[in-house]
């Protein structure tokens, strides 16, 4: 199997220059910034109540907002797994949406429905006759985990759907014929046959809040603060680099044991067994209907109203239907800040994210076949797959610091190069992609590749016929997120030097950076164009077929 | 598959000996100036100093202004750019003591006001001047019985409860500039200090936002459009002629207005520097007199909301009609900001979000 792991060298290679390389280089810098080495920054988080709980308090939120976004997606994973209805797949590559957007938008749309201001309140308050407003999330913890389950849940819904559909219904049906019904079909039929890809969602939406930065201090006020705003605060403000390089560490060292520990189990839950998909059928009878039913109201309102809150705003000027924003964006001039047509800005982004769900999906798959032969060294096996996730545990102002220090001369010299934004971006996409494709692969029994071969096919055709049916939905997931995570401008990619080239998250920011009713119009106008460009790839993909299945 | 990692091999050598964009020009030809990602100007107007000059400006935008001070200070030994643009006083010596500039006594600093020289070195020259200043909304408090604050102690009245959202100062800006000015008008020893001053503040409970935009369009209620519910954000005294200037039908008169009353606004001053290590020093000095020269400093407030240095400079008519500039600003020594910015910020953290 020596040809297997030699495809691991691609992946690794690529993280190790444009990872490893800076961020060894940075922390290097910050712990020799006197005299020798620097250590002390790691005495004073030991030595500080203060960070000891911030770092109890970021992986406790984290925790609960996994638990939740979990508990949610979980039962309409099982809706989307079974049945079929007009306009299913639309509908769950839609819930990808809010993963594009700039945390700022994410909390206008969100209060834009359930603010002191908003939506709900008001029509609470002429229904109750109130003037106070009855519900005040604002700055309340409720709000702030809220947030974070909008922005995860697709992460879990597709993951697990995506796995669920995998899966013959006759494991179930038989269950259920020996009356295992209810919590009992759950405990012990379900969960377990799931388990691959609910810890691997599990596993994502966690590092994910972990490292929670823009959402959280927006609509928490400044009273919740997760490690990644206090590393940004002791680089930025404080530019006290010993804390700042002890706190990234810290945070890396938290998120890999637990990656850690995610990869290890990995081996032991996902037993390759011979699935059978059976394709989604039509609810029958009011009991199924209803579910469906159920998931489809719960997206639309948890996901989808504040999203058509933020198309609404940008469309309704002055109490009146008006698209002055849009045509604004279309012509720099007088009330534009902009140095870049906004339609440039969208044909740069495209261009960005299909460079990197290329790299991305090309380096995964190298990855995931990389692993998921190297059956004898188990042990290397995970551990290799651990630091393939590293990239999502690093916080993105030390990596921004990174680029700028290590990638600084030939021939590497790309600190200012436009390669530099789809490299970041493929950083932040890698993970996602790779824990979309190797639960899938792994699944795959040995026996069924055999069988394939004995029976005369060769080894391309058992990689079509096969393995693309089974590992393809996934491949097409991860492609969908590495493809927003590059649109929506991940992390750190902002802290990457670019010369006058702007993307449409860029012109966004720029434009919600000076005052005046045209400006936010037009960041909600460029915002909905970004939202449309996603929408409009995310049908594309989804129509894609892969191999004998709709790949969705 | 091998022929997948040949590619993938082939692909990264030859991004690496792709030479970045600035370095690939011929040397001379190009002027690379590191910015803030406020860095706005009419392209015609930078064009008109490539023609008289002859080289082409490229700009690099490295995020807000603390960022691209840190960055760089990191990479002093082999420096981004041949001039920058952005520093302000309160990180200004943080970039002096990284020893980031070469000196240059401009000709033109004769049209300008010598009380925005902060550095008799010359190692930065000033280019604009704003102040940072509670902002509100004029609506509101023309329909409610409470005055318009004129002294930052009416802000810790019980009246005006949750009406005051501002940026953290640990992580923007302009919250800094906030902090600064507390701290120069309550002084940190006395009765009654800046830190008694956000303690009663805090009772208050301001909105504490992590950046200026999240503040002024995500909780003031005074921006048009805006979705707030907060009627004073701390903001800049040039924010009312940008709510006219960007207004999407004219507008007569601003909705929103900024309080500039003696020791309620802190002078920020934002000052341009050429950077040790350039091969390009004869044009970075004229970049600097361009900067600022009559034409960029006339270009300025339209396109950053803020004002000339150079007293020549005459002010677009949107800011002679809707901005002030407040007749006593608070004002810090770079030294004193530099002893206390860290413990400063540390002393607010402690008090108003732990």
């Amino acid at each position: 199997m020596i040809r297997r792991a030699v495809l691991l060298l691609p992946p690794v290679l690529f993280l190790g220059l444009f990872l490893g390389y800076p961020l060894v280089t940075i922390l290097g810098i910050s712990f020799s910034a006197g005299e020798g080495v620097d250590l002390s920054g790691f005495g004073r988080i030991i030595g500080s109540a203060y960070h000891r709980e911030l770092i109890i308090y970021t992986s406790g939120q984290a925790a609960l907002a996994t638990v939740i976004t979990l508990g949610l997606a979980l039962p309409a994973a099982g809706v989307f797994a079974r049945y079929r209805w007009p306009g299913k797949s639309t509908m769950l590559a839609l819930t990808t949406l809010p993963f594009v957007l700039p945390p700022v938008i994410v909390a206008a749309a969100l209060l834009a429905l359930v603010g002191e201001r908003g939506l709900v309140n008001d029509a609470l308050m002429s229904v109750t006759r109130q003037t106070a407003p009855l519900i005040r999330l604002e700055r309340t913890a409720v709000i702030v985990i809220a947030a974070q389950v909008f922005y995860n849940f697709s992460v879990a819904l597709r993951m697990i759907a995506g796995y669920w559909a995998a899966h013959s219904p006759r494991i179930e049906e038989a269950a259920q014929g020996m009356g295992v019904t209810g919590w009992r079909l759950w405990r012990q039929v379900r969960l377990p046959m799931l388990r691959p890809a609910l810890f691997s969602a599990a596993l994502l939406v966690f590092v994910f809040n972990f490292t929670s930065f823009g959402i959280m201090l927006i609509l928490g006020g400044g009273q919740f603060v997760t490690l990644e705003v206090e590393i940004y605060t002791q680089t930025m403000s404080l530019f006290n680099l010993p804390l700042a390089g002890a706190l990234s560490v810290v945070q890396i060292g938290v998120l890999l044991a637990v990656v850690l520990v995610y990869t290890r189990l990995q081996r032991t839950i996902i037993t390759p067994r011979l699935t059978v998909a059976v394709a989604a059928r039509l609810p029958v009878g009011w009991r199924q209907w209803r579910g469906v039913v159920a998931v489809n109201v719960a997206l639309v309102l948890g996901i989808f109203a504040p999203l058509a809150a933020l198309v609404v705003r940008s469309v309704i000027v002055n109490g009146e239907l008006s698209f002055v924003h849009y045509g604004a964006l279309a012509s720099p001039g007088r009330g534009s800040v902009l140095a870049a047509p906004p339609l440039m800005a969208a044909g740069l982004s495209v261009g960005y994210a299909l460079i990197t769900t290329g790299l991305a999906v090309v380096l995964a798959v190298c990855a995931a076949y990389g692993l998921a032969g190297n059956t004898r060294r188990a042990g290397v096996s995970s551990v290799i797959d651990g630091l393939l996730m590293l990239p999502l545990t690093v916080s993105a102002v030390t990596l921004g610091l990174g680029f700028i220090t290590a990638l600084d001369e030939p021939p590497l010299n790309l600190r200012t190069s436009p390669l530099l934004v789809p490299i970041a971006h493929t950083l932040a996409a890698l993970p996602f992609v790779i824990r979309s494709v190797l639960p899938a692969l792994l699944a795959i029994p040995r026996s069924l590749r055999e069988a394939a071969a004995v029976m005369g096919a060769s080894h391309a055709m058992v990689l079509r016929r096969v393995d693309l049916p089974l590992v393809g939905r996934g491949m097409l997931v991860g492609a969908s997120y590495a493809f927003t995570i590059s649109m929506g401008e991940f992390g750190a990619s902002l802290f990457v030097a670019r010369p006058d080239a702007h993307t449409l998250p860029l012109v966004i920011y720029r434009l919600l950076g000076q005052p005046g009713a045209s400006n936010y119009g037009q960041a909600l106008a460029a915002s909905v164009i970004l939202l449309a460009i996603c929408a409009f790839v995310f049908v594309l993909i989804e129509r894609v077929q892969v191999g004998e299945g709709r790949a969705w | 598959m091998f022929r997948v990692i040949v590619f993938f091999i082939a692909g990264l050598l030859l991004m690496g000996s792709a030479r970045s964009l600035p370095a690939a020009a011929q040397p001379g030809s190009v002027l690379t100036v590191v910015a803030h990602d406020s860095f706005i100007y009419t392209q015609a107007v930078m064009e008109a100093f490539t023609e008289r000059t002859g080289v082409a400006v490229e700009v690099l935008r490295l995020g807000d202004a603390g960022n691209l001070v840190n960055q760089s200070i990191l990479s002093r030994e082999n420096p981004l750019g041949d001039v920058m643009f952005g520093v302000d006083n309160t990180f200004l010596s943080r970039a002096l003591e990284a020893d980031l500039f070469v000196p240059y006594e401009s000709t033109a600093l004769e049209t300008i006001d010598l009380a925005f020289v902060l550095d008799d070195q010359h190692r930065v020259t000033p280019v604009t001047v704003g102040d940072i200043c509670l902002n509100y909304d004029v609506a509101y408090f023309a329909d409610s019985d409470l005055p318009v604050p004129d002294d930052l102690r009416d802000l810790t009245n019980p009246a005006y409860r949750e009406l005051l959202a501002m940026p953290n100062p640990a992580l923007s800006s302009p919250g800094l500039a906030f902090l600064l000015l507390t701290v120069a008008v309550f002084g940190e020893v006395g009765d009654y200090t800046y830190l008694d001053y956000w303690r009663d503040l805090a009772v208050n409970q301001p909105y504490i936002a992590p950046d200026w935009t999240a503040a002024y369009y995500g909780a003031f209620r005074g921006a048009d459009g805006g979705i707030g519910s907060h009627p004073l954000v701390v903001s800049y005294a040039s924010s009312p002629p940008a709510e006219v200037f960007f207004a999407v039908e004219p507008l007569e008169t601003a909705p929103t207005a900024a309080i500039t009353e003696p020791r309620m606004c802190f002078r920020q001053i934002e000052f341009a520097g050429i950077l040790h290590g350039t091969d390009n020093l004869a044009t970075a000095r004229q970049f600097i007199d361009f900067l600022i020269g009559r034409e960029f400093q006339e270009d300025m407030p339209l396109n950053m909301f803020v004002f000339p240095v150079n007293e020549e400079a005459m002010l677009p008519p949107v800011f002679e009609e809707h901005a002030v500039l407040p007749a006593e600003p608070v004002t810090m020594d770079i030294e004193r900001i530099d002893a206390g910015r860290e413990i400063w910020i540390e002393a607010w953290t402690e008090v108003m979000l732990r």
